[in-house]
């Protein structure tokens, strides 16, 4: 199965490709529409600001057919960090910028209540599952996962929220709405239990 | 509930792992250091420091060669730095599997490129790194070109300065408790904890668990880092975070 990583330019991409080809499958970095159409399933990943993230994709000329293959044509989607953010509707980070709006909502700034719990939210941090899902099939409960990001993604439904995650405030760790799904924090990088998780949207990329 | 990170760092000179003390880069550890990242990831340290001491160009040129081939066994993150001070440096090293930026001598120099690079990747993934001596009256100084250069910047103003700007993180070194097997600076850590906001990274002299607990308890940083301890003893890792959970600190298993 090939798996394709869209290439928009926002760095980050080697440890995705790297967590892909340990879990097994064929891993292509991909800057042309063809080349995500050709592949079994997309990985959204992203390290940035969501208004250079938005303007990269429209600037390859990844918009359309990130929308047609995901939105349209069910194509299994995986987004990680600003990857799984750039889903939403829209964000307020450094002014007001338009997402992909595969699933409801809005990207947020974190705001923790208590001040001892810092931005950037940096580190590992347990989940809650709070949905059976095949991305946390066979995942020990409360698993730990590497966070980076001072920014979050607020479901416009509940229903497709699939984890939470706690840092002076509760919020959405993972997305699911069909075969558009989303990851707050980088499994690339939360070594078992990300592998796990990798091979879960594989699996379930495979089944679509 | 977040967890206090241990963070294994590497100080890399001309591709090979160096023991430094006081920011003198003695021995070398490792030829490959390959092996150490390998061991690392396999130890569950929570997060690698890769930095880069090298002072030439072309030997430059390699680090990213060696961070490529270090990521791809490499499943926790990786800040990797030295002499980065372009917007195609950042995007060098990222590209090459790290996932944050180490910063140094040059946000001092230009401290508008921290704005530069926090609008372009993040301000998570930048990460300033500040390098302090003490001077006479017990001011904690910062330093660049590894040591070398004073600024005239206090610790806690230059951090405050660095957040400002951008950084998302602050890895926190006392090149007088460098390699000395003393502990952290605890005075350097706080003041520069109670100035930001953002995570502080404690560096520079810790060789026990004891002296992590300091850094988290009394220092009050959100990750504690090490060196040599890490790379002189079979297992070191588990051992460390073994020893803190049984102190009550929060450490991921």
């Amino acid at each position: 199965m090939r798996v394709a990583i869209v290439d928009f330019g926002m760095g980050n991409l080697r440890s995705v490709a790297n967590a892909l080809e340990f879990v097994g499958v064929e891993v292509r970095l991909a800057r042309r529409p063809q080349e995500l159409a050709d592949a079994a399933a997309l990985v959204l990943p992203g390290v940035g600001a969501f208004g250079a993230g938005m303007e990269h994709i429209r600037g390859f000329g990844l918009l359309e057919p990130l929308l047609r293959l995901a939105g349209e044509e069910g194509r299994p989607l995986l987004g990680i960090c600003l990857g799984m953010q750039l889903l939403a509707d829209g964000s307020e980070e450094y002014g007001s910028h338009r997402g992909l709006g595969l699933i409801p909502g809005r990207v947020k700034r974190l705001a923790p209540a208590d001040p001892a719990c810092k931005v950037p939210h940096i580190g590992w941090n347990d989940l809650e599952v709070v949905r059976p899902d095949p991305l946390f099939r066979g995942i020990a409960e409360m698993p730990d996962y590497y966070f980076v990001h001072s920014w979050h993604f607020v479901p416009e439904r509940e229903a497709d929220a699939a984890a939470y995650c706690d840092h002076g405030q509760r919020f959405v760790a993972a997305v699911a709405s069909g075969p558009v799904t989303g990851v707050q924090f980088h499994p690339e990088k939360s070594q078992r239990d990300g592998i796990a998780l990798l091979r879960n949207f594989c699996e379930f990329a495979r089944r679509c | 509930m977040l967890k206090k990170r241990v963070i294994a760092v590497l100080i890399l000179r001309q591709g090979e792992v160096v023991q430094s003390v006081q920011f003198r880069h003695t021995n070398v550890i490792h030829k490959d250091p390959r092996f150490a990242v390998e061991y690392f990831s396999k130890w569950d340290a929570d997060e690698l420091v890769i930095l880069d001491v090298t002072r030439t160009d072309e030997h430059r040129a390699r680090f990213l060669d060696t961070l490529e081939r270090l990521s791809r066994t490499c499943f926790v993150p990786i800040s990797a730095g030295g002499w980065l001070r372009s917007c195609a440096d950042i995007d060098g090293v990222l590209s090459r599997g790290a996932d944050k930026a180490v910063i140094n001598t040059e946000a001092l120099h230009r401290p508008v490129f921290l704005e530069e690079a926090a609008r372009r990747f993040g301000s998570q993934c930048i990460v300033v790194g500040i390098d302090c001596r003490r001077d006479d009256r017990g001011e904690h100084m910062v330093h660049v070109d590894r040591g070398r250069e004073p600024t005239g910047w206090r610790a806690e103003a230059w951090a405050r300065e660095a957040v400002a700007r951008g950084a998302g993180e602050i890895f926190l070194c006392s090149i007088d408790n460098d390699g000395m097997r003393c502990g952290y600076d605890l005075p350097l850590l706080r003041k520069v904890v109670d100035a930001v906001s953002v995570p502080v990274i404690a560096f520079g002299g810790a060789s026990s668990a004891e002296h992590m607990a300091e850094g988290l308890r009394q220092g009050g940083v959100e990750a504690v880092s090490a060196a040599n301890v890490f790379h002189y003893s079979e297992n070191s890792m588990r051992k460390m975070k073994r020893a803190l959970r049984a102190m009550g600190i929060h450490v991921r298993r």
